[in-house]
């Protein structure tokens, strides 16, 4: 194929992956977007074995290609909805791990360089500098925020004394490891400054995320989405790819807005979530100042909170994280559908932070077969609040928290919080009275229309079901 | 030792009422004590002696054998004369006692070195609710008197169009908007009536709505909340404008319900006899104050009277009158009480002067009178206000559907400022070549921005892994290098790393596409 043919591939390519994600705007014209997405990937990648690969490697692509290919599509069947931010955090490695490839073998290639005037050599190894640089953040950031995902490793953050200084200390190594790169006379001298600034990088990475704490991970995955998505970007200027310099300036910039609207959804600035803990290491013990709110929590039994939906009109359930650790969201399904039946208005309040990445909740519930109709964002139901008969929580705390708008002093003050509290009743269903990721205590508990349902989800859920088909 | 709890038939003649009902006995017994019930106890309330034998109670034929064989009395009236004389020493009574109306009868119960819980003495603070029988009482006096009126008026509650002709709905004010004010809010909304109601204390306004009813406010600022959520005296001044209000509605409406009340003092006359001659021929008062005085200049408590062609009702038995209802939520306010009481669940009252709502309650410790009690901490809503005005509203544009709102100008200034000298470096260092890709870059940024910003929330998760997908494109990169045509020997090395680049991104292209084909195809309507 004609380097011609090759490029205009490319641009199709490229348009066929903004359709990709344009298409995402619905759920129906998302399938489609999918569609788009493979289709310009396929042609993409057509293009170039058929344009740049002597048919000597030919045998080496479709090789790896099978075996990668096998491995992904068999992850790809086998996750179960709950683990899907774990197998996002994965890929994101696998990103950072080839872009890290990528940039090594750029640099020992003495073909990439050629005819190259000396000022774009000079450019040409900063790219790869940089490149490898982003990859080796993104894989090991990846990798732990996939231990934390998974659970292998707590998920409570890990802060280090005087961490911000080893970070920065981190930087200026890195800065001035790159001057000694770009120096370097041969592939050999460089090598020494390139693979000490990937250990660097890749210890970055690995206390950065390590800093950050559980609920906080909506904002770490869809900030290593954004930095995969830089280091593809990074790899296209080392390698003159316009196609991989757009797609990686798409992916990245999608990340970044996620990680953006997570922050906005959480009132936290981008830059205290990545340095880590919950707003500063003092705010948490201030929180308990005021004592206990006012007020008695009044616990019931499955029983009574199936009497309590019975008599309800109109029924709000707001999922959270602890749903998902309980795996109840089938249960959900089959309550709402009972309460359906029975003539009641059932809905779903989704905070943009519930789960442990952004739309997480989302997923649940359609993996469920919950109808997205009934599915609502925060800002679209918290108006409904004060009509709804019973508002159920289920395995949520922060993100229920009157006090974010009740009591300034609180650490989540001013974060946009749904008003179940507002709704003539509600059930807080929960393990125990522990209080949440913030360290807060959630005067929800103690309001006078609110009863505390205690126990695991999943268990008190088929309880709740057993008792409503009863 | 199991204690006995003893249920004697109430005295009081007309009353109805019963302490404890069959649903409370089994309870009772699961905090380990023993119900003895007199005979005939519940049959003014329709409750037979029999169901009190079927839930576990014993019943006994009089008096006297509940008196002497209980350590613990639950009554609903306070005492007569003949009834204190067999209280016993160490005895426990639980009723309403109503302290401040009957210093005597203090003095006669302490004279027996008695206990007694006065339950119209429960603090008025939220723990202590789900045992506040004066609200229990006072929900159905509310109601009941709605009902009551009913009975007397003339008229439909509600609006109706019928064959006859068209009947426009009655208008009923309600004043004092407490628990029984806002029972009979809702009773008579519910009945299909045009409510309005008045308050002192302006903070309820919200709770008249929230039943259906209208809020007529009083134009004079005064703060009318009292300690513990009551009302308190107003002055002069306000008196007046208040005054004013009450004329205006008894000219308009047909039924007015008044339950003011102030703590320990007679109930304020609200409703004066010129008001009551302006009202129409066959409205109705229903004065459920009429107890402490009444609202009204004419009412003639326990009575029903026709004044100037008004009935004026000033049952002060309304509760008593709904005896079913009031029996059963009397008896499980008694039974959370006596929960507090036996924290041990040993079926022994321990009456805990430390805790502040079992402090409050009890008027004679062992024949010791501890009434009145400290004056209790809380009130309600006042003091919350202030805080909650001071919390900026959250944002709430455009999430999810748009940039939100434009940045401040300042910030829209530095921000172009900086991207000038950016881009002011990028031209004066960059070689042509890379400008061509930089462009593409920024251009790719921008349009990522637009696109993504129209994502909407459900689908981040997909989106997650679409891009993710979509960023294996990176397998290029790796594409390029394995075996480049035209060209001769390359190290080996670059081969290899090559085939582990394309592999690993192969698992991340087909798994990103296929997981995001399954997600998606799960969304349905």
């Amino acid at each position: 194929m004609s380097p011609n043919m090759v490029a205009v591939s490319y641009i199709a390519a490229t348009i066929l992956f903004i359709l990709s994600l344009g298409g995402l705007s619905h759920p129906e014209s998302s399938r489609r977007g999918n569609l788009y997405g493979m289709i310009g990937m396929t042609i993409a990648v057509l293009a170039t074995v058929a344009g740049r690969v002597a048919p000597a490697g030919i045998p080496w692509v479709g090789g790896a290609l099978v075996v990668g290919g096998a491995i992904g599509i068999f992850l790809a069947r086998t996750v179960k909805m709950t683990q899907m931010p774990e197998l996002v955090a994965f890929m994101h490695s696998l990103v950072g791990l080839v872009a890290m490839l990528v940039g090594y073998a750029s640099y020992i290639d003495p073909t990439a360089s050629a005819g190259m005037s000396p000022a774009e050599v000079k450019i040409h190894h900063i790219e790869i500098y940089i490149g490898v640089l982003i990859g080796a953040v993104t894989l090991s950031g990846s990798v732990i925020a996939f231990g934390k995902l998974s659970a292998r490793i707590s998920g409570k953050p890990v802060l280090l004394p005087g961490r911000h200084w080893l970070n920065l200390a981190g930087l200026v190594a890195v800065v001035w490891f790159g001057y000694q790169f770009l120096r370097a006379a041969s592939v050999e001298q460089g090598m020494m400054p390139l693979i000490v600034m990937s250990v660097i990088a890749l210890l970055f990475g690995i206390h950065m995320v390590m800093a950050i704490g559980g609920a906080d991970m909506p904002v770490v995955v869809s900030m290593l989405n954004s930095y995969s998505g830089w280091a593809a970007a990074a790899t296209g200027f080392m390698l003159s790819n316009d196609l991989l310099i757009v797609t990686g300036a798409l992916v990245g910039s999608s990340g970044a807005i996620l990680s953006y609207i997570m922050c906005r959804a959480m009132n936290r600035n981008f830059i205290s979530v990545i340095a880590g803990g919950f707003g500063g290491e003092s705010a948490a013990p201030a929180a308990k100042g005021d004592g206990q709110p006012a007020g008695e929590v009044v616990s019931v039994t499955a029983q009574e909170t199936a009497d309590m939906l019975k008599e309800a009109k109109s029924v709000v359930i707001v999922p959270g994280y602890g749903m998902a650790v309980a795996q109840a969201q089938h249960t959900v399904f089959e309550i709402t559908k009972r309460l359906r039946e029975l003539g009641k208005t059932v809905r779903f309040a989704i905070h943009p932070v519930a789960g442990r990445m952004p739309g997480h909740m989302n997923v649940l519930l359609a993996e469920a077969k919950v109808p997205y109709d009934i599915v609502m964002e925060m800002d679209e139901i918290n108006e409904d609040f004060p009509d709804t008969d019973v508002a159920m929580v289920i395995g949520a705390n922060d993100i229920v928290n009157p006090s974010a708008q009740e009591d300034p002093s609180s650490p989540i003050a001013g974060m946009p919080v749904l008003e179940v509290w507002k709704a003539h009743n509600s059930v807080v269903m929960k393990r125990s009275m522990a209080s949440g990721y913030a360290g807060v205590d959630n005067p929800l508990f103690y309001k006078e229309n609110n009863r505390m349902l205690f126990g695991d989800a999943k268990k008190m859920l088929d309880e709740v079901l057993a008792a409503l088909k009863g | 030792m199991a204690q006995v709890i003893g249920v004697p038939k109430e005295t009081f003649p007309g009353e109805k009422r019963v302490a404890t009902v069959p649903e409370v006995v089994p309870k009772l017994a699961k905090l380990g004590f023993q119900v003895i019930v007199q005979s005939g106890a519940g049959e003014a309330a329709s409750i037979s002696d029999d169901a009190y034998t079927a839930a576990g109670a014993r019943v006994v034929p009089d008096a006297a054998a509940v008196w002497s064989g209980a350590d613990i009395i639950f009554k609903v009236r306070a005492p007569g004369p003949d009834e204190v004389r067999m209280i016993r020493e160490g005895q426990v009574l639980v009723s309403f006692i109503w302290p401040a109306q009957n210093p005597q009868l203090l003095q006669s119960l302490a004279a027996r070195k008695a206990t007694v819980l006065a339950m119209d003495s429960v603090p008025r603070i939220s723990r202590a609710q789900k045992l506040d029988a004066l609200s229990s009482m006072a929900n159905i006096g509310g109601y009941r008197a709605v009902i009551e009126a009913a009975h007397e008026f003339g008229r439909f509650f509600t609006g109706q169009i019928t064959a006859a002709g068209k009947v426009p709905p009655a208008k009923v004010f309600v004043i004092g908007a407490g628990v029984a004010g806002l029972a009979a809010i809702g009773a008579a909304a519910g009945l299909g009536a045009i409510v309005r109601a008045n308050d002192t204390r302006p903070e309820v306004a919200d709770q008249i709505r929230s039943l259906g009813g209208e809020y007529v406010p009083v134009d004079y600022v005064e703060e009318g909340t009292g300690v513990g959520g009551y009302a308190k005296v107003m002055s002069e001044g306000f008196q007046k404008a208040q005054r004013e209000v009450f004329a205006r509605q008894a000219k308009e409406v047909d039924i007015i319900i008044t339950t003011a009340l102030i703590p320990g003092k007679p109930a304020p006359k609200l409703i004066t006899a010129e008001m009551i001659r302006s009202m129409k021929p066959g409205s109705v008062i229903v004065d459920m104050a009429a107890e402490q005085g009444g609202n009204t200049e004419l009412t003639e408590p326990g009575k029903v009277v026709v004044k100037h062609g008004v009935t004026i009702i000033g049952y002060t038995d309304l509760p008593s009158r709904l005896a079913t209802q009031a029996s059963t939520l009397y008896a499980t306010n008694l039974f959370r009480l006596s929960e507090d009481l036996t924290k041990a669940k040993d079926g022994v009252f321990n009456v805990n002067m430390e805790d502040e709502v079992i402090r409050g309650t009890t008027v004679i410790k062992d024949g010791a009178v501890t009434w009145p009690p400290p004056a209790p901490k809380l009130s309600a809503a006042p003091p919350a206000k202030a805080p909650a005005a001071a919390v900026v509203p959250a944002e709430k544009k455009g999430h999810g559907h748009g940039a939100g709102e434009p940045m401040s100008a300042k910030k829209l200034v530095m921000m172009f400022i900086a991207g000038a000298i950016l881009f002011a470096l990028v031209g004066a260092y960059a070689p042509p070549a890379f400008l061509g890709h930089f462009t593409v870059f920024v251009l790719a940024c921008f349009v990522g921005y637009m696109v993504v910003w129209n994502v909407t929330p459900a689908l981040h998760t997909p989106l997650m892994s679409v891009t993710n997908a979509i960023s294996s494109i990176i397998i290029i990169g790796a594409l390029v290098q394995i075996a480049p045509p035209g060209e001769g020997a390359r190290p080996e090395i670059i081969r290899w790393l090559a085939v582990a680049g394309i592999a690993l991104t192969a698992i991340n292209m087909f798994g990103g596409f296929a997981v995001t084909q399954r997600m998606l195809s799960m969304f349905r309507k």
